[in-house]
């Protein structure tokens, strides 16, 4: 099966990679690059739980064709984390219990940042579009809702680390 | 069955290729034909695609937006030129769609999906194809989109409205606000007079692909835009639909809310 070549920044790093012709990003991510973070659910787009940034913007990864993503950056949950040191949106998570089975929440987190990446004091009605694509079916997103408002409150900035005096580990 | 992707810098490479190959499909954003690759799709191997510049252009020309066939949903959001849309464009998928989802790849989307066209259709807009035909009527373009050899589009040129309020756009969803259409309705309403002047109105979830809801229209044509004026038009509000069943709503649930539908949108108490 044809093969090609391609490179691209996750979380930071370079990555170079041989993708098949046709291949999703999502597989590619969790197949030849081992972040298992971005999830695999419903491969139509519908769930959101594949959701990645790309260049900042959210896109779900299982329709993304992987050679497009040449020379690009993508940011997944895996690098919201600063080492030990959780991002805001992560710690409020765990804070509010906005994870139950969690199998959404690395999308969830993910376009929670794209959101307050543009927008870092955004109004319920903000936080519940940015998540409009993205699937729970265990919280009732209302604790989603609230944890991502909370971390906009601790000061989220661009850099996506605490500024403000919230807990960090 | 091995899928094949090819990528033209050149929009006439990728036309070419695409109406030489009975067993490609054209890549726009990706929303709809990499479902059909995840879903192992075998009707086709290869996938075309272009990144020819023009095709991500919005152009003004005249009392015509011409849209580029590769302009995202969340690029028409952004674009001023393009504020009347941003209606029709915001109700697509969530963010994370509207940053994939093209304009030219809407056009292809089947029912219940292609609430964009919706829009267009109301608008009366124009296709313009790789090879020539550059003004085809998107209604005509709607019946033939599945042919071969399979048309590429290079952009859409929509009239812009010279009364931005006459342009009304409503979304019927079960889950807001990111839902599938149970109906769709756009209607490009101008007035002279206090009375309704060439009133254009196009259904979406209607049928096997956006409809323009003729007996409407024509009850509409000279009406005020009153509860007395636009009875005649909830009348004939079903003619002409032909609804599918689907896991949204069953075909006879979308022709009994159809009228009420169409009266919130005329009269302005929808949303």
């Amino acid at each position: 099966m044809a093969k090609k070549p391609i490179q691209f920044q996750l979380n930071g790093s370079s990555k170079s990679v041989f993708v098949e012709e046709g291949q999703n990003l999502l597989e590619v991510l969790r197949r030849e690059v081992g972040d298992l973070t971005p999830k695999l659910g419903c491969a139509q787009g519908a769930c959101g739980s594949c959701t990645v940034l790309i260049d900042g913007e959210q896109i779900v990864s299982c329709l993304t064709l992987a050679e497009t993503v040449e020379g690009a950056s993508v940011e997944t949950a895996a690098g919201l984390a600063n080492g030990p040191t959780l991002h805001a949106l992560q710690e409020a998570f765990m804070d509010g219990f906005a994870a139950q089975c969690g199998f959404c929440t690395p999308g969830m987190l993910v376009s929670a940042k794209a959101l307050l990446d543009k927008n870092p004091s955004p109004s319920r009605g903000d936080v519940i579009e940015a998540i409009s694509g993205n699937l729970c079916r265990c919280t009732g997103y209302e604790p989603i809702i609230d944890a991502i408002l909370a971390a906009a409150g601790n000061g989220h900035n661009s850099a996506g680390r605490y500024s403000g005096s919230g807990r960090q580990s | 069955m091995p899928m094949h992707s090819q990528v033209f810098s050149q929009i006439g490479e990728a036309a070419h290729a695409l109406s030489s190959n009975r067993s490609s499909r054209y890549f726009g954003g990706g929303t709809l034909v990499m479902r059909q690759v995840n879903a192992g799709n075998q009707s086709f191997d290869t996938i075309i695609r272009s990144t020819d510049p023009s095709l991500k252009q919005v152009q003004i020309s005249g009392d015509q937006v011409i849209i580029g066939a590769s302009v995202t949903m969340s690029q028409v959001i952004a674009s001023r030129d393009l504020d009347f849309l941003k209606s029709a464009a915001s109700v697509i998928g969530g963010p994370a769609i509207r940053n994939m989802a093209t304009v030219g790849g809407n056009l292809f989307a089947r029912s219940p999906y292609g609430d964009f066209t919706t829009a267009l259709l109301a608008l009366e807009a124009t296709v313009a194809l790789s090879g020539g035909r550059s003004d085809v009527p998107i209604a005509d373009f709607l019946t033939q989109r599945f042919r071969e050899p399979k048309p590429l589009v290079i952009s859409v040129s929509v009239p812009r409205p010279r009364d931005g309020n006459a342009f009304r756009f409503l979304k019927i969803m079960r889950v807001k606000p990111m839902g599938v259409s149970l109906m769709t309705i756009a209607a490009h309403l101008p007035q002279s007079g206090g009375r309704l002047a060439n009133p254009r109105v196009a259904y979406g979830s209607m049928g096997d692909t956006p409809i323009r809801a003729n007996a409407v229209e024509r009850a509409l044509e000279g009406k005020t835009l009153d509860a007395q004026g636009i009875a005649p038009a909830l009348a004939v509000a079903t003619e002409g639909i032909t609804p599918r069943t689907d896991s949204i709503a069953s075909e006879w649930y979308r022709r009994e809310v159809a009228p009420a539908h169409l009266e919130r949108l005329l009269l302005g108490t929808g949303g």
